[in-house]
């Protein structure tokens, strides 16, 4: 029998909440709450806790900031060049905050590094859960939010990259203004709306200061806790394995394992990112100057996330592309880089869930994360989207390639013009066929065993190499999946001959369905398993006593 | 001495050796090797010299008498400036056919590039080198120069001087290791494919503003590593690298922790 223990003040304390507010009893339920272990679950960790720091450090820059674009000459000595310029208030409080507060230049470069790892760690965050197929059912609800926060860390981003009113974030809401004027009809009225008048006006930046710091990170926070809500409400994903089936999760509890980890996790995020906002400057707005919409300088380019449109607007040809209708101009050499290469990405990034479950025939849960190898289109899909992403950030970079690998910027654009085009659709064949080339590898393995190098000589001189089989998790791993069929669909008429109403939606549908599933390597049955058993079996059998025949009894061989 | 010979079959031995002998190497060649003498006022009887070095070494392509020949410039008028800055900073004698002329360790010495120049500038009037005053970085206003810095070379040059890409091959050089002298000559003189800014554009005081702007830049970065101070591209780079290489090796250092 435990003895009765003293209760301590912290035991008196929590006794006190809990009578009023049964606390303890969520308390109990989170603290067994079981997740799966696995480093790549921690990706969204990284991007929750680089949040943590940017709001953080953006509640200090604040203190500080002056969202205004009112005229001020700057009368600080550091640094010299920028002492008595005429600039912008916001402009002055940036320099003023980063020369003249103490750690303020600090807290500007660790909140800059946390942006750029923000948007970084939730672009792998959902690579990882797109290539593993976490985002089916019933996560899809959970996928769009997660898309809708990359959106708005892209626009946390790129308003808060245009707060400091410097040169170089003025040329980016220069471009963002020639895009918006590029919207048919519209267009010059939304341009005007946005900046209070003509570019640049006086009213941006108190604006973007208001969405940068109120409306996007209020709504981050609010679809963050959704997004975590929901991903404790549908339980975590795990990966395939002994065991794990989508009815079960196989893990650790919250308390105390994923709070130690999560704990460390938090401060080597943190950790990292002081470190960098301490060693490698960032963003010297005072490099650039206070903004004026004359000059642009060499190597103006937007953050990484935003590179990619950046980079289609430098890839589309110019001229032949602005087209006069009815007096009109209809600039599409702006509104396909800069308004549907985006536009196509987004629609990807958030149909993709329910084109697949569409296209699949699939309307059951899924719990235990899919191998990318046994999902050869959608693995394929994702990584000729991130080939056609990195062509066109490569683009946006076409001076600095040019200067530090002496190549001529047209020849570079050119090559990344075809590279678009050619680029993706061979990254897809590729990764198809390497998939395809793993399922069939898995397949072997799990019917063959593995090759253990030990060579046996018959007494008839025959030579065989002894396969050791799989253990019951390597196996599980390989032969526990599903491989989808291409859609079967009903026929256009009845056995009476009456021709029925969707066929044609239905065939389109089969037709998506077969490029998806048409080429596809079925996981090996019981039956084969068995078939394939007997049959080295049979083997060992017919070569008539082997010499070593104790060692060689019971293992499978090669047929 | 016993100590020494005790570890001297220890297995960092070979690396400290490499480290003293690279030490040695470095250090003698620092103290070896020649260092950049002042520019000297060129006599008019070096003007003779100049001649015969011009036929000797430039002639083949600018003509005997400097008149130029097909597609390569005279140089009648260019002055002393542009010849300084070209064989100073051993553009000129071009050594292959290019894009552009490439910087490299220059051909001539001090004296030999001061009568160059003297000869050029006896063929006809034109920008004279800069004396080391109308160059003197500290007596610059490096505000009013990244003012003018930003509207007239920041397009080509990067808004510190960092370099950029130029149509076909072509590019404008990083200004970091640029000397003082070559900066305002190159101002004055236009080479290549710069423009020209003469002393009407941008008057010498405010040239000297901008030498002194650029000067001030090879500080570094009051944030820390500068990364090239080439904006967002390589800031994004070395998120990626330094900041998320760090973290998903932690995230898997983590994950690998028994639990």
């Amino acid at each position: 029998m435990a003895e009765q223990q003293r209760p301590t003040g912290l035991g008196k304390a929590a006794d006190y909440l809990d009578q009023r507010t049964s606390i303890g009893l969520a308390v109990k339920e989170f603290a067994r709450k079981v997740f799966p272990d696995h480093w790549s679950f921690m990706l969204g960790e990284i991007a929750l806790f680089s949040f943590v720091v940017l709001i953080a450090s953006g509640f200090f820059l604040t203190m500080f900031f002056e969202p205004s674009m009112a005229l001020v000459r700057y009368e600080g000595e550091h640094p010299a060049s920028m002492h008595g310029q005429l600039m912008s208030a916001a402009f002055h409080s940036t320099v003023d905050m980063s020369f003249e507060v103490r750690g303020g230049l600090l807290m500007r470069q660790i909140h800059h590094w946390a942006a750029l790892i923000f948007v970084a760690s939730i672009v792998v965050h959902m690579f990882r859960v797109f290539f593993t197929g976490a985002f089916r059912k019933p996560r899809e609800i959970n996928w769009l939010v997660g898309a809708v926060m990359l959106v708005l860390a892209l626009a946390a981003g790129f308003t808060g990259y245009s707060l400091p009113d410097d040169v170089l974030s003025g040329n980016g809401l220069r471009i963002i203004d020639g895009v918006v004027k590029s919207i048919p009809v519209i267009g010059s009225f939304t341009s005007f709306l946005v900046f209070g008048g003509e570019f640049p006006g006086e009213h941006i930046v108190p604006r973007l200061f208001t969405l940068h710091i109120f409306v996007i990170p209020g709504l981050l926070i609010a679809l963050i806790a959704l997004h975590l809500f929901l991903m404790v409400l549908q339980k975590h994903t795990q990966y395939p394995g002994g065991g794990r089936t989508d009815k079960n999760v196989v893990g650790y509890p919250a308390m105390p394992v994923y709070v130690a980890k999560m704990t460390g996790n938090f401060f080597i995020v943190a950790g990292v990112l002081a470190l960098m906002g301490a060693t490698m400057s960032i963003n010297n707005v005072w490099n650039y100057g206070p903004y004026d919409p004359s000059p642009v300088s060499a190597g103006t380019q937007p953050d990484w996330y935003i590179l990619f449109v950046d980079g289609a607007l430098r890839l589309m040809p110019g001229p032949g592309w602005e087209w006069v209708i009815g007096g009109y101009t209809l600039s599409m050499n702006l509104l396909i880089p800069a308004l549907i290469v985006p536009g196509i990405l987004f629609t990807l990034l958030f149909g993709w869930p329910f084109l697949e479950a569409k296209v699949t025939g699939d309307h059951r849960e899924h719990h235990v994360l899919d191998r990318p190898r046994n999902r050869p289109v959608r693995t394929a899909m994702g990584v000729a989207l991130l080939v056609a992403f990195v062509v066109c950030a490569l683009a946006a970079t076409n001076d600095l390639i040019a200067t530090h690998f002496s190549l001529d910027i047209f020849a570079i654009t050119w090559v990344l013009r075809v590279l678009l085009f050619v680029g993706p659709v061979f990254a897809f064949w590729l990764t198809k066929r390497v998939c395809l080339g793993l399922q069939r590898k898995d397949r072997e393995l799990v019917l063959h065993g593995h090759e253990s190098g030990r060579i046996v000589r018959f007494a008839n001189g025959e030579y065989v190499e002894v396969h050791t089989p799989l253990d019951e998790e390597e196996r599980w791993l390989r032969v526990n999946y599903d491989s989808p069929a291409p859609l079967e669909i009903t026929p256009l008429t009845d056995a009476r001959g009456v021709r029925r109403k969707g066929y044609r939606s239905d065939r389109r549908w089969q037709k998506v369905s077969r490029f998806f599933y048409e080429d596809r390597v079925s996981p090996v049955t019981p039956a084969e398993l068995e078939a394939a058993h007997s049959h080295g079996q049979h083997d060992t059998i017919e070569a008539k006593e082997p010499t070593g025949a104790g060692s060689v009894a019971g293992q499978r061989r090669r047929r | 001495m016993k100590a020494l010979a005790a570890r001297r079959h220890h297995r960092m031995a070979p690396v400290v050796l490499l480290l003293l002998a690279l030490l040695t190497t470095g250090g003698i060649y620092a103290a070896l090797a020649p260092s950049t003498a002042k520019a000297e006022t060129v006599s008019t009887a070096d003007i003779e010299t100049g001649k015969k070095l011009f036929q000797a070494n430039c002639a083949t392509c600018h003509g005997p008498n400097a008149e130029g020949t097909d597609g390569v410039p005279s140089l009648v008028g260019v002055g002393a400036a542009s010849v300084d800055f070209q064989v100073s900073t051993g553009r000129m004698p071009m050594q292959t056919n290019g894009p552009q002329a490439l910087a490299k360790p220059p051909q001539f010495n001090e004296e030999q590039t001061a009568a160059l120049a003297g000869y050029v500038a006896s063929l006809g009037a034109g920008p004279a080198i800069p004396t080391d005053e109308q160059v003197d970085a500290s007596l610059g206003d490096p505000s009013n120069g990244m003012a003018l810095f930003r509207t007239n070379c920041a397009m080509c040059h990067n808004a510190v001087g960092a370099g950029g890409a130029l149509s076909e091959g072509k590019f404008a050089p990083a200004l970091w290791e640029t000397s003082e002298r070559n900066i305002y000559q190159a101002m004055q003189t236009g080479p290549q494919s710069m423009p020209v800014f003469n002393d009407a554009n941008i008057t010498p005081d405010e040239k000297r503003d901008i030498v002194s702007f650029l000067v001030e830049q090879r500080e570094g970065s009051a944030g820390g590593n500068a990364l090239g101070a080439l904006g967002p591209v390589s800031e994004g780079l070395w998120a990626f690298v330094i900041g998320l290489g760090l973290l998903i090796g932690a995230a898997v250092w983590i994950g690998a922790k028994s639990s």
